[in-house]
């Protein structure tokens, strides 16, 4: 048997160690190992509760808005109060200029590198050598495209910043709405970028994610997971946030049920903190880091839904909500161009490497035509906000969906300030440790009878992981 | 065409050209920067207690872009976002890389220095067979580096991590390098995250014509000179004393929390995102280039006590 360490896992958000046992040519046990600690839920308490959206987008700079649409979420539902049409709207706008960001990055620049050769210079080398399958002439057009949708994703951080000030770290989403008023001539900037984002989606991005997958296709086979999926819900399209363009359910051991926030609990038997504070419910929730604790391997906590760990991210939300695909899909499976193929029709093949990558570009698809409509919905002139005052004492929660999978922030207020601040972030699922039955989180899951042909090399292991985007 | 470190200044400023204007370095600065720097120098990029956000606004720079500044500029040898490799494969690179050009590679440092609990809440991975704390791997890399590009908030002073009640005892690079007797020059590049062009632009200083001079808090002063309040284009409505009661409103930000007065930054000229906006404008200045964020300045929507001082 051989042990594998990989640390530093790279090119995700982070930090992260992966070890592999590999036996028979296959990984017979996991470890995913969050290596990093900074105590976010420690340094929030007693400070004012609407600073939060503004300090807990410094928990991840690749997806900052998710947790600004969290914590302003999880302030309005404690503040008792709801954003006007054109705060809701301009939230979504902020937050799916980022979620394309987000979603072109990693295809391009942080999976990529696993399927092309890049040119034979640092930061491209060293790398692994051996499984790259395609010819060098599409290699060249793939590199090519990395280069260029640097420049893209560059871009949808231009998009951000229109109603969001700048990106990355927003300010424009505040509890009580967005901060910027929508003039025409804002709208008629973002739109116009938008439309050049979309166009790469839809002629550059898309294809090459099909034409990639096509030379690879044993990879719609491996890295299954757990296949219990979640999603807390995202892009609210009505104004008391009950209906999404994403919608909010889980599949949980084959079956779809409705989502129950009060069904998520976070465990710690194999993280490093105290013990005594395993199992609660976040809105109870505690962080009492024990860097000595011997059982701990990671300083991730293991969110469990309904006590089974649950997968997140575009697989998940795609999985739940079913839309229609785009061509391009029709074109992959050989299917005539008018008949609709939803997402479920791809079947067991989106539990896996390719299946989590289809999803992630077919879902950047469909947010960027959702936006197009969206930003003539804005009504330059009306008012984006409403007034906010701090409670003396309350509670509230605030639920999304992180491009990377289900996102909460839970608080309690006293005297005014933060009593009590609980993330989940999305990662946390994905990435999370044994709980206290000892169940494998979703990585952990999928990376158990993943084939390892060259242990010097294993190309296989790194996909797993990146597929899921941590 | 070589331009003169006066020039250059004077570019980087937005004294000479509008740089302002376009949010971007000056298509001259990027050609002779090209041409100075042949051979491209190493350049070592780690992460500590971090979020990331620094990468990904260095990831923003317009002009040059930044595939001409990994392509043509600098060589960038170990970046845990971006770079091939994983694993021992990227570690042991990065130990070979910075034995081979000992005193001569370029170290940026992202996120804090975590020093609590021996170093056990940050292991940024396995470098030559041995799991390291980020504390180790500052003190190897650090040593043997020409300079310190100190990043972000977190870099330079300890940002958000060291906020108030510290959990992790994080530290920015300049106090660490002081408590570990490390000499290598250091330069703080505040801001959360900081503008892609004061990160590019000191790097263009540094490579072209060594350290930039500093201000008291370790920061070029060709970026970090002028007062955000002072120069603030809602200057005017402050002196009309016409102030937003709340966002949306037309008139100065004070009173909803704005923290310009404080804050020394040219993001009123430069402005964010190749200049579609930026913090004043869509909100608030929050003062995060400044030392103490961001507890020195919270809470962050009240209105700061200094708000109302006489400025030139």
């Amino acid at each position: 048997m051989a042990k594998l360490h990989i640390d530093p896992m790279t090119r995700i958000e982070g930090h992260l160690k992966i070890e592999v046992d590999v036996e028979g040519g296959k990984v017979v046990d996991a470890k995913s190992m969050g290596t990093l600690f900074r105590g976010f839920e420690i340094i929030l308490k007693d400070r004012d509760p609407r600073d939060a959206s503004q300090l807990t987008q410094r928990i991840c700079g690749v997806c900052p808005t998710a947790h600004a649409t969290a914590s302003v979420r999880c302030l309005d539902n404690a503040f008792k109060i709801k954003p006007p049409t054109n705060g809701r709207i301009m939230r979504n706008l902020i937050y799916g200029a980022d979620y394309l960001m987000s979603h072109i990055l990693h295809f391009y620049h942080l999976v990529a590198l696993d399927y092309v050769k890049g040119p034979d210079t640092a930061p491209f080398i060293p790398r692994y050598e051996g499984d790259y399958r395609l010819d060098p002439k599409t290699n060249k057009v793939v590199v090519d495209q990395y280069l260029q949708a640097l420049d893209i994703r560059q871009k949808c951080h231009q998009m951000v910043a229109v109603f969001g000030g700048k990106a990355p770290i927003v300010y424009g989403m505040v509890a009580g709405g967005a901060t910027e008023v929508p003039t025409f001539d804002k709208i008629v900037s973002f739109k116009w970028r938008l439309q050049e984002i979309r166009d790469f989606i839809d002629n550059t991005y898309l294809p090459t994610v099909y034409l990639v997958a096509g030379a690879y296709k044993d990879l719609f086979e491996v890295g299954v997971g757990c296949k219990n999926l979640i999603s807390f819900g995202v892009f609210p399209l009505d104004d008391d946030e009950k209906t999404f363009l994403l919608k909010a359910g889980s599949y949980t051991q084959g079956k779809d049920m409705p989502l129950d926030q009060g069904q998520v609990k976070e465990y710690v038997k194999y993280s490093f903190y105290d013990d005594k504070t395993t199992g609660l419910h976040p809105s109870k929730g505690a962080t009492k880091p024990d860097a000595h604790k011997k059982a701990g391997y990671s300083w991730v906590k293991a969110p469990r839904y309904r006590e089974l760990p649950h997968e997140g991210g575009p697989l998940s939300r795609m999985w739940i909500t079913n839309p229609v695909l785009s061509r391009h899909a029709n074109k992959f499976l050989g299917v005539d161009a008018k008949k609709e193929i939803r997402f479920r029709d791809l079947g067991d093949k989106t539990f896996s490497i390719l299946g989590r990558i289809v999803a992630r570009a077919e879902e950047c698809k469909l947010i960027a035509d959702a936006m197009d409509k969206w930003i003539l919905q804005l009504k330059p002139g009306a008012p984006s906000n409403v007034k906010v005052e701090v409670p003396k004492e309350g509670e509230g929660f605030g639920l999304t969906e992180a491009p990377r999978g289900a996102l909460g922030h839970w608080i309690s207020i006293k005297d005014h300030k933060i009593d009590n601040y609980q993330v989940v972030a999305a990662t946390i699922w994905n990435a999370s440790p044994r709980d206290d039955k000892g169940q494998l989180g979703p990585i952990e899951q999928a990376l158990v009878g993943t084939p390892v042909k060259d242990i010097k090399n294993p190309f296989n292991v790194v996909r797993v992981v990146r597929s899921f985007d941590p | 065409m070589p331009i003169s470190r006066r020039q250059f200044l004077k570019y980087c400023a937005g004294t000479g050209i509008a740089i302002g204007a376009s949010g971007t370095l000056l298509p001259e600065i990027v050609e002779a920067l090209e041409k100075a720097v042949a051979g491209n120098p190493p350049v070592a990029w780690i992460q500590g207690g971090g979020c990331t956000g620094c990468s990904v606004s260095l990831l923003n720079t317009v002009h040059p872009s930044i595939a001409e500044v990994l392509l043509k500029i600098i060589s960038l040898k170990y970046h845990p976002t971006v770079m091939a490799a994983s694993g021992e494969k990227a570690g042991d690179y990065l130990y070979d890389m910075a034995e081979k050009n000992k005193g001569k590679y370029f170290l940026a440092v992202e996120g804090t220095v975590v020093t609590g609990m021996d170093g056990k809440f940050c292991t940024p991975g396995k470098f030559k067979g041995k799991e390291l704390t980020f504390i180790k791997l500052m003190v190897d890399m650090g040593t043997n580096a020409a300079a310190v590009l100190a990043l972000g908030q977190c870099g330079a002073y300890g940002g958000i991590p060291a906020g108030k009640p510290n959990p992790t005892d994080s530290k920015g690079v300049m106090d660490f390098f002081k408590d570990h007797g490390i000499k290598t020059p250091v330069i703080n590049i505040p801001g959360c995250p900081p503008h892609p062009d004061w990160i590019v632009g000191t790097i263009a200083h540094v490579l072209m014509f060594g350290v930039p001079e500093l201000d008291s808090d370790g920061r070029p002063k060709l970026f970090y000179s002028t007062n955000v309040h002072d120069n603030c284009p809602y200057r005017s409505y402050y002196d009309a004393n016409k102030f937003a009661k709340s966002f949306g409103d037309e008139g100065c930000r004070i009173e909803l929390g704005c923290k310009g007065p404080e804050s020394f930054a040219d993001c009123w000229k430069r402005g964010w995102n190749k200049n579609v906006n930026w913090c004043i404008h869509n909100s608030l200045c929050f003062g995060c280039t400044q030392p103490g964020f961001p507890d020195k300045f919270s809470p962050l929507y009240t209105k700061i006590e200094t708000a109302g001082r006489e400025v030139a």
